[in-house]
């Protein structure tokens, strides 16, 4: 490896957002046939990293160097013609196209001088295929989950015959299998010589998959590793720049209550909705915190929106705090204090143009009534509180939301919902893409909210969070609740088990 | 681009529709409606305003707008009378000198918009007084037009015996829809329109050449504006500068009725044309009633956009909920 020259490499990159130091001299090396992991907390610059190799941003100082010689991107279209093809961190896909020609925007097949239809959505086919994804290539990107629409924007990546293949997050939406999946088209395209750049905050994967690993903290590169020569712990240590001290166990000791003798908040009987969610009964006690398990498109975003009253149920009962009666719209939902973090920030969460402040405070007001006020000073309070306890990595609360990491952005939809402080929350994958240390901090503040009283349903692809935090976990597979874990009983391994049990029927309606 | 994008083609179905719907009406209500006078008429009356709204279509899918069209007509229609019959100058050159104007014009325009971030409606209002003004300036009377290549433009076309004339000006816009179909479909640049409207950041992220896509969306609105200009030029006989007031707005009505989204990305060439003949229709349908104003053409037209906007509204409210 060390005869080989890199295909990529920059030296001494810094780069300033007004003022502010986003990269600090860091020095990046890319190798033909290798997986590089690029690692950090949130806003520690890994994408920003990425945007300046690929001409989103131009550096303020340090050069970058391309097959040998130096090169200067003024527009990502130049860096994609020249080989380097990049899914950036948000799924940058345009929603009112269809799937082929997303995948093929830009760089479609011209057959005598015009475009071949036939010909795009073949090849959409096969490179989905390639992900082993089968959807109709010709329907409307919307038409489509995020993790469809994660899977499209790698198959985009994948068309160019590229040289170097960057990849921001690319699994943040993806579940295992399909994780898997992925990894096993990048370890051929690795083996075919392309050089690959791998960012993720799920430290398991990128120890699976990666070769090398560049680490990065507050925006300097803190060093380069052997994947295999490295320990996660090793690795936590060095990305938060201190010991995260007895992480496991923390959490572990925080979650013991006693289950039996809590009042039901909010119950559920036999309610369906056509096409969406089969009959589900489903019960809310004060003080707890209920998980929602499966793959995604099993149903779990589905039963949110139903509870939110964001989608009508085709029948069931509901009874709110012992009186019969049912959630009519979201803003009614609010009124019974509820809150709904969404899945995807990006489309239905936060308000790209308003400061974080504005962001934190907006379901409190909403909650409050939309003509009392609250004074700046105790919004900023309220801000400023919430940033520290989600540890929002930002000069101040008065930031625009736009400019902050996408890790950072979805820390203030959870810093929202947490602030307007709710009787009954609903999380839907709230701590995708954040780094380790704060989800932590997240899944303890969870916690601290439930022991106040608060009625939490958690929605996670990850087993171990839900079994780390929740009093009770309800498993769906294929639209349908199939059971409910408590106590004792609640472990990985048994959801796994019961998520897994007709895995070839699954597989087929999973992702729709 | 098969039909399976179904959603994205309903506002097309519900123009034809409604074409098929007020042509039936008259048909019912008025010997001579449906007779091939009358629907070839459509396409002759309506053949400059038919030309401004192709390229009308194409600024609204790129997510923009351009209210200069109307005055860029007004300019040409008078310049090239001028030069035709006050300076004498070879009508071909006329022809090339306003054309290059358009090109010249909606090239700067684009250039402004796109690299100095100014809101396109803004500086295509600049655009708009500009070339009024300009109009005025050339001539403040109506200039007859006598020239003998203009006057045969106008008379040209395919004969169809008993005095109908299927003449050249309609064919010019025909052929310029065709053509505006075609690069919407069958060409990068007519799609990466369609991103740059659905999406600007991502269409720029996924390596899209967004400046160069936008600036020639606007070269090309102006360039067909102008040439809209000559064929008003040719279907009046004359230039006059206070012409084409508020054209701009018919065009962007037929834009929408033809199912256009106004806020870009959705929407196709073809309805355009569907949109441009219902305006038409709607003016002879209040021509043939001969009692009703010409006031009525305008408040029919409103509630026509109106209704389109709110089928619009719904289906993309539709789509939100039913999204899986
Ligand atoms: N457009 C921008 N304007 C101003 N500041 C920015 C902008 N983009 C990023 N930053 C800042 O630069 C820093 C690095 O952000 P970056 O997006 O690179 O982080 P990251 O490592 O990708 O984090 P994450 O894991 O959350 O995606 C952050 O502090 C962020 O606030
Ligand atoms: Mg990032």
């Amino acid at each position: 490896m060390n005869i080989k020259k890199p295909v990529l490499c920059c030296t001494s990159i810094t780069k300033f957002f007004s003022g502010v130091i986003a990269l600090d001299k860091v020095n990046f090396n890319l190798f033909p046939g290798e997986i590089h992991g690029l690692l950090g907390e949130n806003g520690a610059g890994k994408s920003t990293l990425i945007k300046c190799l690929t001409g989103v941003y131009l550096p303020d100082h340090g050069d970058i160097y391309y097959e040998g010689k130096r090169v200067v991107f003024a527009a990502p279209s130049e860096a994609r013609n020249r080989g380097i093809s990049t899914v950036y961190q948000e799924i940058n896909l345009i929603q009112t196209l269809s799937v082929a020609e997303n995948i093929f925007a830009g760089r479609q097949p011209l057959s005598k001088g015009r475009i071949n239809w036939k010909k795009i959505n073949e090849r959409s086919r096969e490179l989905l295929a390639m992900l082993d994804l089968d959807i109709d290539v010709t329907a409307l990107l919307s038409e489509y989950s995020t993790a469809v629409q994660q899977m499209v924007a790698i198959a985009r990546s994948l068309d160019i015959s590229a040289k170097v293949l960057i990849l921001d997050e690319p699994t943040s939406s993806l579940d295992e299998d399909e994780a898997h999946m992925l990894f096993n088209v990048i370890r051929k395209l690795r083996n075919e010589g392309m050089a690959i750049v791998f960012i993720s905050h799920f430290l398991d994967q990128v120890l699976e998959l990666c070769d090398t690993l560049t680490i990065l903290r507050n925006g300097e590169s803190v060093g380069e590793y052997r994947a295999n020569e490295i320990s996660k712990h090793e690795l936590i240590i060095k990305m938060l720049g201190k010991k995260l001290a007895a992480f496991e166990n923390r959490v572990a000791e925080l979650n013991s209550s006693d289950e039996s003798k809590k009042d039901v908040f909010y119950s559920v009987r036999s309610m369906s909705r056509r096409k969406s969610m089969k009959h589900f009964d489903l019960d809310l006690k004060k003080g707890e915190v209920l998980g929602l398990a499966g793959l995604l498109g099993s149903g779990r975003t589905e039963i949110a929106r139903l509870l939110f009253g964001i989608d009508k149920p085709h029948s069931g009962n509901t009874v709110i705090k012992g009186v019969s009666g049912s959630v009519l719209s979201p803003k009614n939902a609010v009124r019974h204090s509820f809150g709904y973090c969404p899945e995807d920030r990006k489309l239905e969460g936060l308000i790209p143009c308003l400061t974080i402040r504005e962001n934190i405070v907006l379901a409190l007001q909403v909650k409050k009534g939309l003509l009392k006020y609250i004074s700046l000073k105790k919004q900023r309070k309220i801000a400023e509180k919430f940033m520290q306890l989600v540890s929002i990595k930002a000069p101040s609360c008065e930031e625009n939301v736009s400019r902050l990491s996408g890790g950072n952005q979805q820390k203030v939809i959870i810093a929202r919902w947490l602030a307007a402080n709710p009787e009954f929350l609903i999380l839907d994958e709230p701590t995708r893409g954040i780094d380790v240390g704060a989800k932590f901090e997240i899944q303890k503040l969870i916690l601290k909210f439930r022991d106040l009283g608060m009625s939490i349903l958690f929605i996670s692809s990850e087993l171990d969070e839900l079994v780390r935090c929740c009093d009770r976990v309800a498993v769906l597979r294929d639209r349908k609740k199939i059971t409910e874990y408590t106590g004792r009983s609640l472990c990985s391994e048994k959801i796994m088990a019961t998520i897994a049990h007709v895995t070839s029927e699954a597989e087929d309606g999973n992702l729709l | 681009m098969e039909l399976k994008t179904i959603k994205n083609y309903i506002p097309l179905f519900a123009t034809i529709f409604v074409f098929i719907l007020i042509y039936t009406m008259g048909a019912m209500l008025y010997d001579n409606f449906l007779s091939l006078r009358v629907f070839l008429n459509l396409f002759l009356d309506n053949a400059f305003v038919g030309v401004i709204a192709v390229g009308m279509t194409f600024v609204i899918l790129s997510g923009g707008i351009d209210l200069s069209v109307g005055s860029v007509v007004a300019f040409v229609c008078i310049l090239s009378a001028k030069l035709l019959e006050v300076y004498q100058i070879n009508p071909f050159l006329v022809v090339l000198v306003c054309l290059l104007f358009g090109v010249f014009l909606g090239t700067v325009m684009g250039a402004v918009i796109h690299f100095f971030a100014v809101p396109d409606f803004l500086v295509t209002l600049v655009g708009m007084f500009l070339c009024r003004g300009l109009a005025y300036m050339v001539d403040l009377q109506s200039i007859p037009i006598r020239d003998e290549l203009f006057l045969a433009v106008n008379t040209m076309g395919i004969n169809f015996g008993g005095g109908v004339n299927f003449r050249l000006i309609s064919i010019i816009f025909i052929m310029v829809w065709a053509a505006g179909v075609y690069v919407s479909h069958y060409t990068r640049f007519g799609r990466n329109i369609y991103a740059l409207g659905g999406d600007v950041v991502s269409a720029n992220l996924m390596g899209i050449p967004i400046g160069k896509t936008r600036i020639l969306v606007y070269t090309m609105s102006s360039t067909l504006a102008a040439l809209g200009g000559l064929l008003y030029a040719v279907y009046t006989l004359s230039g006059y500068a206070a012409a084409a007031q508020g054209l701009e707005l018919d065009a962007i009505a037929a834009v929408v009725i033809g199912g256009t989204l106004l806020t870009g990305g959705v929407g196709f060439v073809e309805g355009t044309m569907v949109g441009v003949l219902i305006l038409g229709l709607i003016q002879t349908f209040i021509s043939f009633q001969g009692t009703l104003s010409s006031w009525w053409t305008n408040i029919i037209i409103g509630l026509l956009i109106f209704s389109f906007i709110l089928l619009q509204r719904f289906l993309s409210l539709r789509s939100d909920t039913d999204q899986k």
